[in-house]
């Protein structure tokens, strides 16, 4: 008695069934359309859109920054130019300062030389008015004095005058020295 | 081929064998493997342009499977073996090629199905044969025929001398053994895994049915046996969808590439 037995029509696994090689490959290229028409241009688009959007996120953040230092440098430039601007106007009022300065004291100059000017004129004419005053009256009081002691009129005008003079010279030569 | 007696008198034990792989026809030409082909296709098929119908540049929870998925086909497979700038037109092709042949290889691990439809030859072979007829239509079309076989024969940095031994090795193992193994490969871990979880589970059930006792109690051993194995084909089916596509974009990325 055998122990073994030969199963009925076992087909030899090895040797390909062609209908099944058909309708795999069949299958394989609905599959594959499916794949090729659908389902792969839909996922390379997600990942083309993921790609844009991170390198756009990196752009933004470049771009943004790139701004930040513009303003920054901006600032930095208003800033020198207020800086600048500030210093002009204070040297600007310096000067401005010291030329007002400077023409008050002018003006003060010329106002108390003005002044000086104007009570030396005024002292001058007072001066020559009793100048002239005095010599006027001393003449008529010597000369009064003078017919008095003598005893005589002096008529003769242009004698009188020309003694009178005479004298004041006099007093003239012995006051200058004093009055210098 | 046979079946293996084991009792004496008793029933006798079959042991699963390439028998175990006919099933019979439900329509006319419409086998189980075949209604799984067009079940994978469709459940593919929706689930790809349904979850890509509706992406959202932030992935939500949803998306993240179907775009992990496709990510991994892309950069974990593609971009390895393709350079980028080529990579585009062959997206398609790695993507169907792995979620195809992985839907279909846990067939064998999903209750009622418990088929990798892999396991017919017929299907493996028919995707290694395109991907055969692919790589070397890319080659040629990339290249030019003299300058895409010269490349892969006859390449520059390889002494004269070593070509004698070089060029016969390289074309037999191009240009003629690169359908062979991957179909073989993909057929026969699906195969025999499948006959190994038979096995197992047949075995259980013969030992259930004998009369006595002692024998019965081996039965749940058996069982066992099957549900860890069962997890073993799990990490197997996804690592040959793996593999197969791998090894695809692998092929079609050394034709594309200039120097060799």
């Amino acid at each position: 008695m055998t122990n073994f037995l030969v199963a009925e029509g076992a087909p030899n696994p090895v040797i390909p069934s062609i209908p099944e090689l058909i309708i795999g490959l069949i299958a394989f290229a609905i599959l594959l359309f499916l794949m090729s028409k659908l389902v792969v241009p839909r996922f390379e688009k997600l990942y083309a859109e993921r790609v844009d959007k991170i390198e756009g996120g990196i752009k933004k953040a470049e771009q943004a920054q790139a701004e930040a230092e513009q303003a920054l440098a901006q600032y930095k430039a208003q800033l020198a130019d207020a800086r600048a601007e500030a210093a002009k106007i204070r040297d600007n009022a310096r000067i401005e300062a010291e030329q007002i300065k400077e023409e008050l004291r002018a003006q003060a100059q010329e106002e108390s030389s003005r002044i000086v000017a104007q009570g030396q004129a005024q002292l001058q004419a007072q001066r020559a008015q009793i100048v002239a005053e005095l010599r006027s009256e001393l003449g008529r009081l010597a000369v009064d004095l003078a017919g008095k002691v003598v005893g005589e009129s002096l008529e003769d005008d242009a004698r009188r005058r020309g003694t009178v003079d005479r004298f004041l010279d006099e007093l003239d030569a012995a006051a200058a020295p004093a009055s210098k | 081929m046979g079946a293996l007696v084991v009792a004496e008198g008793g029933a006798q034990f079959v042991a699963p064998g390439p028998q175990s792989f006919l099933y019979p026809e439900i329509l006319p030409g419409v086998t189980k493997p075949v209604l799984q082909i067009a079940l994978a296709v469709i459940l593919v098929g929706a689930f790809y342009v349904i979850a890509s119908g509706r992406l959202k540049l932030v992935p939500g929870k949803g998306q993240f499977i179907s775009e992990y998925l496709y990510d991994f086909v892309r950069n974990g497979i593609g971009r390895e073996q393709i350079a980028a700038k080529d990579l585009r037109p062959y997206l398609p092709l790695l993507l169907t090629m792995f979620t195809f042949i992985l839907v279909n290889n846990l067939f064998g691990f999903i209750p009622f199905f418990q088929l990798p439809t892999m396991a017919h030859i017929g299907f493996p072979l028919g995707l290694a044969l395109l991907s055969w007829v692919l790589f070397m239509f890319v080659g040629i079309k990339r290249h030019g025929f003299v300058h895409y076989f010269g490349k892969t024969l006859f390449p520059p940095d390889v002494p004269k001398g070593v070509l004698v031994l070089f060029t016969p090795i390289e074309f037999v193992s191009t240009f003629i053994f690169r359908p062979i193994t991957l179909t073989v490969r993909l057929f026969a871990t699906m195969f025999a895994g499948h006959i190994m979880l038979l096995v197992f589970i047949e075995g259980g059930t013969y030992f259930l049915e004998q009369s006595v006792i002692g024998i019965k109690f081996i039965s749940p051993v058996a069982y066992v046996m099957a549900i860890g194995l069962s997890f073993l084909e799990l990490l197997i089916q996804c690592l040959q969808a793996y593999v197969f596509t791998m090894l695809t974009a692998n092929y079609i990325g050394s034709a594309l590439a200039d120097g060799h």
